[in-house]
Parts: structure tokens; sequence; C-alpha cells
């Protein structure tokens, strides 16, 4: 019987010391952020942890990377305010500063204002790179991205529906898969799990020059027009915060980056300033894929 | 004899029944492999588990995979007895309760995340809810099975809290511990998973090392796991869970930084979750209810029912997969069958087994064969056979043989299966709900289930809609585990163990002399 009242008092007991580190809260809080984890973890940490060491010494406040599973969380963790800052894909970008007011884009990497899809395909389907959408993808099987992605997601679906009118790409394609990132889009048609595949050029390039890639099992077939990509997303909180004129800092202490050791596990030649009016075309293609209200 | 003629044919026609219907799901379901080399990733992963790189295991997180665990459990188990009491007589507990353990631990953590973020909070909530369903209904059970004549002989004008106390939990105090500290090897399989959307348990590693391929990694990761489980009675004891509470408590990861509870709590609540076309809108206007209608018929059509199809397609094979594999299963851990030597072996394989949560085997079958139903129906009928032909097992060795019984298959075939056959219904019908709970989840790894769509609607931040999904799965759920109650008690098998945590002890019930 004593042990049924102990339970009770220490469910009670536990009760106290969970709702004790949710609410408390320090005298300086931290600078947090994320980024969408697009490819393979271990160059995420790497780029990561060089971003938040960088920030740390030009910002003069302790800065935090929070690792994230998938897209959606990443924007999850900006909208419930767990960060501040975001490296948000192109489409993460825009539904994170649609759900938080007064949030901005402020930095882009210089190949983000003309970003590109490639699209792969595995070797034994015989397709060949062409400079026209490749309509005979049609009836093979194909894998996006993560369903939040931009260039693995967002940009090869309006391709695809520009290409056959009137038709989802589930209609056009027997299987579709959503592989949640682009390095394992690559494996993915690679090993032939998938026959074609779409994904962001950046990743390809540099897990082409890391050896991941068998040129004679895949290759890139098509090249897409070019569309506004990743960037920075602050939100408008920070300057309240951390003091006036932070945010303004920040911007300044992205886009002066220059040490090749941050920007190269980017595949980003330098930071460039951008604000929240270069993404209005995703936002257009967004609303007419149905991927936003 | 003629108890068990007149019951026999309803054991055949529910076998039979569920049977075809699996095999008509066969026919539906997408069974490919698109992968080129499974085998070659299997044996990459088995040589992980035979070389393990224990060094690469982040201590940390073994640490918050206890301390979530041990904090969900106390919490839902705390709950779940409280509500216990009322449990019996008021219908609005048991329908709270039914809808609680109804969505699925990761479904909640999809939600609590909006709110309290990558959190310990978000950890433990996810187990504590569910959990507070679960047992509030169980201990409700217990309490009802309980021999309660010490109520009886109370003076008059007993407070029924001194009642309860006195005549009441002496009784039941034994099968609740037995029960809560069952669960807590349920919750670490839970925490486990709640990793891979990444709350810092084991799971998080796990998932990043399946993802890229190290498998000696994932195979120390799932070693100290297999340990942890394996020595739960060691070390959770009634005697060790203060001090296990005390110390999750000052172990748990603080919070990387603060989420605006409030703020963001409201914005769900608010805003987040009410439909589309209520938001802002008057529900005086005219417009508003057909405008949430025509919101309302593509969900309907395009999401919930193909994916309810597909979840219903899912668990049906699975289950009977499941019957299959525990029949095949079940004699390894039976001394009659494999013998002194033989059982202990077959013991700690179905262990195993059942320790492996279905949703990282459908992670890494799905990884190694592919994106169909093929590697959900795998993972989630070895999980369950495992449960199931351990539990079997041990019934087996518990019946009363004759001194000149038969042996091997005669022995088998004639007298062990068909005197257990009501016992194997009985398991299998409970854990049917459970089956479609977690074919309901798989959709987040791929397969065209409800999940599928829960995930869809999370990623294009459709809250709204993910939670009309979720609530569409809950019904199902709590539909399914009407029927089995219904099944059970038409084949009179409903007062059978049917609990993995009941004990085995002595000859069980045999159908044919109920």
């Amino acid at each position: 019987m004593i042990d049924g009242v102990r339970i009770l008092v220490l469910a009670a007991l536990a009760g106290v010391a969970v709702a004790g580190p949710a609410t408390a809260q320090g005298a300086k809080p931290a600078f947090v952020f994320t980024g969408i984890p697009d490819q393979d973890e271990s160059r995420l940490v790497e780029r990561f942890g060089k971003v938040a060491a960088y920030l740390e010494g030009k910002l003069g406040v302790p800065v935090t990377y929070i690792p994230v599973k998938n897209y959606p969380a990443a924007v999850t963790a900006f909208t419930n305010g767990q960060v501040q800052l975001a490296w948000f894909g192109g489409f993460t970008g825009v539904q994170a500063r649609k759900a938080v007011p007064g949030s901005q884009a402020i930095a882009q990497g210089a190949e983000d204002a003309a970003f590109k899809t490639y699209l792969i395909a595995n070797a034994k389907t015989g397709l060949a790179k062409a400079a026209d959408f490749p309509t005979d993808i049609a009836g093979k099987s194909f894998t996006f991205g993560s369903r939040a992605s931009t260039s693995g997601r967002l940009m090869p679906e309006y391709f695809i529906r520009q290409a056959f009118p009137g038709k989802i790409p589930e209609q056009v394609f027997p299987t579709v898969g959503y592989s949640g990132d682009h390095s394992r889009t690559i494996q993915l048609v690679q090993s032939g799990a998938f026959a074609v595949g779409a994904v962001d050029y950046s990743v390809w390039d540099l897990d082409t020059k890391a050896g991941k890639v068998d040129p004679k099992a895949v290759s890139v077939i098509w090249e897409s027009p070019t569309f506004p990509d990743y960037q920075w997303t602050v939100r408008g909180d920070v300057d309240a915060i951390y003091g006036e004129g932070f945010t303004a800092r920040l911007k300044a202490a992205l886009v002066g980056i220059t040490d090749p050791a941050i920007l190269a596990p980017f595949g980003r030649s330098k930071f460039i300033p951008v604000d929240n009016a270069a993404y209005a075309p995703l936002i257009a293609v967004g609303r007419s894929t149905g991927l936003l209200d | 004899m003629i108890g068990r003629q007149r019951s026999a044919p309803g054991y055949a026609a529910v076998s039979r029944w569920f049977a075809a219907a699996a095999l008509a799901a066969l026919f539906l379901a997408d069974l490919h492999v698109t992968s080129l080399n499974p085998w070659a990733d299997l044996q990459r992963l088995l040589a992980g588990l035979i070389r393990p790189d224990l060094l690469s295991v982040e201590g940390w997180s073994v640490v918050y995979t206890v301390a979530f665990a041990v904090l969900g459990v106390t919490c839902g188990a705390g709950t779940g007895f409280l509500l216990a009491i009322p449990f019996a007589r008021f219908r609005s507990i048991r329908l709270l309760c039914a809808g609680l353990r109804a969505v699925h631990e990761l479904f909640w953590a999809l939600l609590l995340m909006q709110v309290f973020g990558l959190s310990a909070t978000t950890g433990i909530l996810a187990i504590a809810l569910p959990y507070a369903g679960i047992c509030a209904k169980v201990y409700s059970e217990i309490i009802e099975e309980a021999d309660l004549s010490a109520l009886r002989v109370l003076p008059e004008g007993t407070g029924s809290v001194s009642a309860f106390l006195y005549a009441c939990l002496p009784e039941v105090a034994g099968s609740f511990r037995h029960y809560t500290l069952y669960r807590f090897e349920c919750a670490m399989r839970s925490t486990l998973v709640l990793g891979f959307i990444g709350l810092p348990t084991m799971g998080f590693y796990l998932e990043s090392a399946f993802r890229q391929g190290r498998y000696a990694e994932a195979g120390a990761l799932l070693l100290v796991f297999y340990a942890l489980i394996g020595s739960r009675r060691l070390w959770v004891r009634v005697g060790s869970v203060p001090v296990l509470i005390a110390a999750s408590a000052l172990a748990l990861p603080a919070t990387i930084g603060t989420t605006n509870v409030g703020a963001s709590l409201l914005r769900f609540l608010t805003h987040d979750v009410v439909p589309a076309p209520l938001r802002g809108a008057s529900l005086l206007d005219p417009e508003t209810l057909p405008r949430l209608w025509a919101w309302f018929v593509p969900i309907l059509t395009g999401q919930i029912l193909p994916g309810a199809v597909q979840t219903l397609v899912l668990a049906q094979i699975a289950l009977v997969a499941t019957a299959l594999g525990a029949l095949v299963l079940f004699p390894l851990v039976s001394r009659r069958f494999s013998g002194r030597f033989g059982s202990p072996a077959g013991r700690v394989l179905l262990v195993v087994l059942r320790s492996t949560p279905e949703y990282m085997l459908a992670y890494v079958l799905l990884q190694m064969l592919g994106p169909s139903m093929l590697p959900a129906i795998l993972a989630l009928s070895i999980h369950n056979a495992g449960i199931i032909g351990y539990l079997m097992g041990r019934h087996a060795d518990a019946l009363p043989y004759r001194a000149d019984a038969p042996r091997g298959l005669n022995l088998y075939a004639y007298e062990t299966v068909p005197r257990l056959y009501g016992q194997f219904l009985a398991y299998l019908l409970y854990r049917w709900e459970l089956i479609l709970r977690e074919s309901a989840i798989f959709g987040i790894l791929g397969v065209a289930t409800l999940g599928y769509y829960v995930d869809a609607a999370i990623s294009e931040l459709r809250l709204d809609v993910a939670v009309v999904l979720i609530a569409a799965t809950a019904a199902m759920t709590v539909a399914v585990d009407a029927a089995s109650r219904a099944l059970r008690t038409a084949l009179r098998i409903n007062t059978l163990p049917t609990r993995l945590a009941d004990p085995v002890t002595g000859p069980p019930p045999a159908p044919a002399r109920a």
C-alpha cells in the first residue's frame, strides 16, 4: 500500500521537475540558431559549428547551434522562438517568415540568387543529358528530397506540372518518394531504388567533390532555370532582446565572412545581403502548386 | 470436451475471416523491393552488431533516454492512477483515456514540439499523455478483477478515500507495481523512437548512424539499448524507483534556447489548429459552414479515406503475419519443445525481437528494401511475433500434460496449439489495436498510411489538417479496440490474460474448460 502512496507523491514531485526547465530563464539568453538538415549530418555539424564560433566572436553573446531532424522541425523551432536565426531553404524561409511576422531574410549565398535544381537519373534508365525538360522521365520511379525543400520539391514539382499540364507528380510517375535530404536522394538514385530524382545542385557538387557520387551509376540529365534559394532569416524581436542594432550587426557579420574554411562546407563563395522581397517568386510558385495557402 | 466442440467453430471462423481479409489486403498492398543490394546493407548492419564501436556511444543520450522514460512513466502512471478511480463510473473519463492512448507518442511529440520546442518537456509529456490513458484503463481493470471482499467488512461510515486506501489498494498494489515497472520497458522503446524526430535520446544518434551508414556506431547503440532493457529487472525495482526519479530530474537536459511557451500555446490553440476557414470568421456568418465543408471534403476524400484504407491493409497483413510468426516462434521458448538448453537461447532471441522498437525496425528495413509496404509488414510482425511468441511459449510450459503425451510435431499440432488457441487469439486481438496505431505512424517513414498525410500536413505547416488526420487515426484506433473487445466477448476469451505484464503462473484457464 505504501508503494501506491509513494507513486502518488513521486508523481507530484516529477510534475514540478518537468515544469522546472521549461520555465527557467537565464538573465542573458544564448543566441540560438539552426539550419535545415538538407544533407549529410557530419557536414552540417562542421559548417554550423564554425558559424557558431565565428558569430560568438563577432557579436559578443554566447551562440549555440541546435540540430534538428527534418525541415518542418527547423521552421517550428523558429516560430516558437527556440531559435532566433536559421539557415533556411527558399520555401522553408517563406513558411517561417509567414508564421513569424516581423522576421526578415538578411543574407543569402552569392549562388542562392540564381540557384538550380538538377534532375538526376540512374544509368540503367539510359537517359542522357538534354537542354529541354526530359519528358521521357514519365512512368519512371521518382524521388523528391524533403517535402518542404525548394530545390528538391517545390521547384521540381513546379517544372513537372509545367511539362505535364493538368497532371500532378503522382499522375506522372508510378512511384513518388520523399527522401528527406539531398544526399539521400543521390544515394537512392545511385543505388537504383529510384530511377530519377531532383537534387540541389550545390549538394550534388559537394557530394561529387567528396567522392560519394559514382558517375557510372548516376548522372545529371537536366539543369533547371534559376530561382532564389537558401538564406539566413532572423526573428524580428532580436533587437529587443540583444540590444538596438543587433540585426544590423548580425547581417554585417554574415556578409563579412571571408574565411574559406567556413564557406567551403556551405558550398558558397560568400554571403550577400538580401531582403524578403527577393523570395516573392517562390510565394507565387508555392501557391500555384498548392503547398502554400 | 463438449465445451471445446461448441467454441471451436468460433475460433476457426474468426481465424479464417482474418486470414481471408489479410489475403485480400495483399492484393492492395505494394510489396515490391526497389533497392538493389539489400543483403549487402544487412551484412554491414550485422557486421556492425558483431564489431560495435562502443566508444562512439554518446553517453548523455543513454542518460536522457532513461530519464525521459522514468519521468514519463512516473507522470503517466501517477495521472493514470488518479484517473483509474473514477474510470469505471464516468463515461467521460473513459472517453478521455481512450483518446489519450489512441494517439501515438510520436504524434503527441509532433504536436507538443509546436509549443515546447525540442525540450525535455516535450519528451516527457509525449510519453506521459498516452501512458496516462493506458495506465488508467489497466489499473481500473486490475481493480475490477481484484477480490474486494475486504470492502464489504468495513465499518459503516468509512470514507471512500479510506476505503480505497485500506481495503482496495493492498489487494491490487502488487499488480500495479508489476504493470508499472513493465510499462517502463515500453517507455524506453518510446523514448528511443522520439530521438528519430529530434529529441536528444539514443534514437537521435541511431537515426544519424543509420542514415549515414555508420553501422558500427548503430550496432553499439543497439547493444547498449538491449543491455538496458535486458537488465531492467536488476535496476528498476521498487526500492530504486525514488532514486531513479530524483536522478532523472537532475539529469534532464537544459532546454537550448527558450521557447515562449505562453505565446506559442496561445497561437497553437487559437490559430494553428483552428481549421483555416474558421480563423477570424464568424460562426454566425452563413458562408462559414459551407466554407468549412469545402475545406473538409478534399481532406476526407484525398487523405483520410485513402490513408485509412492503407492503414487497415497494413494492419491486417501485419496482424496475420504476426500470428503465423508467433506460431512458428513460440516452441523456441518452450522447454518442452526446445529442451533445457534450447529454450533460454530462444528466450534471448525473442526478448531481443520484442525489445526492438517497431518504428526503428521499419526505418532500417525501409532503407534496405526501398519504400513499399513490405518493410513495414516485416517490422510490425517481427516485433509483435516476438512478444506473442514469448508469452505463448511460457503458457505452453505451464500446461499440465499427461505422462504419455505425444512429442514433437504431434504434440505441437494436436495438443499444445489447440489448447492454447483461445489464449493465442486473445493476445492477437489485444495487439490488433496497437498494430493499427503503429501502422498509421509508419506513414511518417513513407508508407502511404495516415501518418504519411500527417507528415505532409506538418511539412506544409497546415496543423489544422494534421490535427484532423490525427483525430481520424485516433477514431479508427478506438473503433478497432471496440471491435476487438466485442470479438473477445463473443469468443468467450475476454477473461484470459492479454497483457505482457501478467505473470504466467500455473495452468492458465484453458478455454476448453471455461
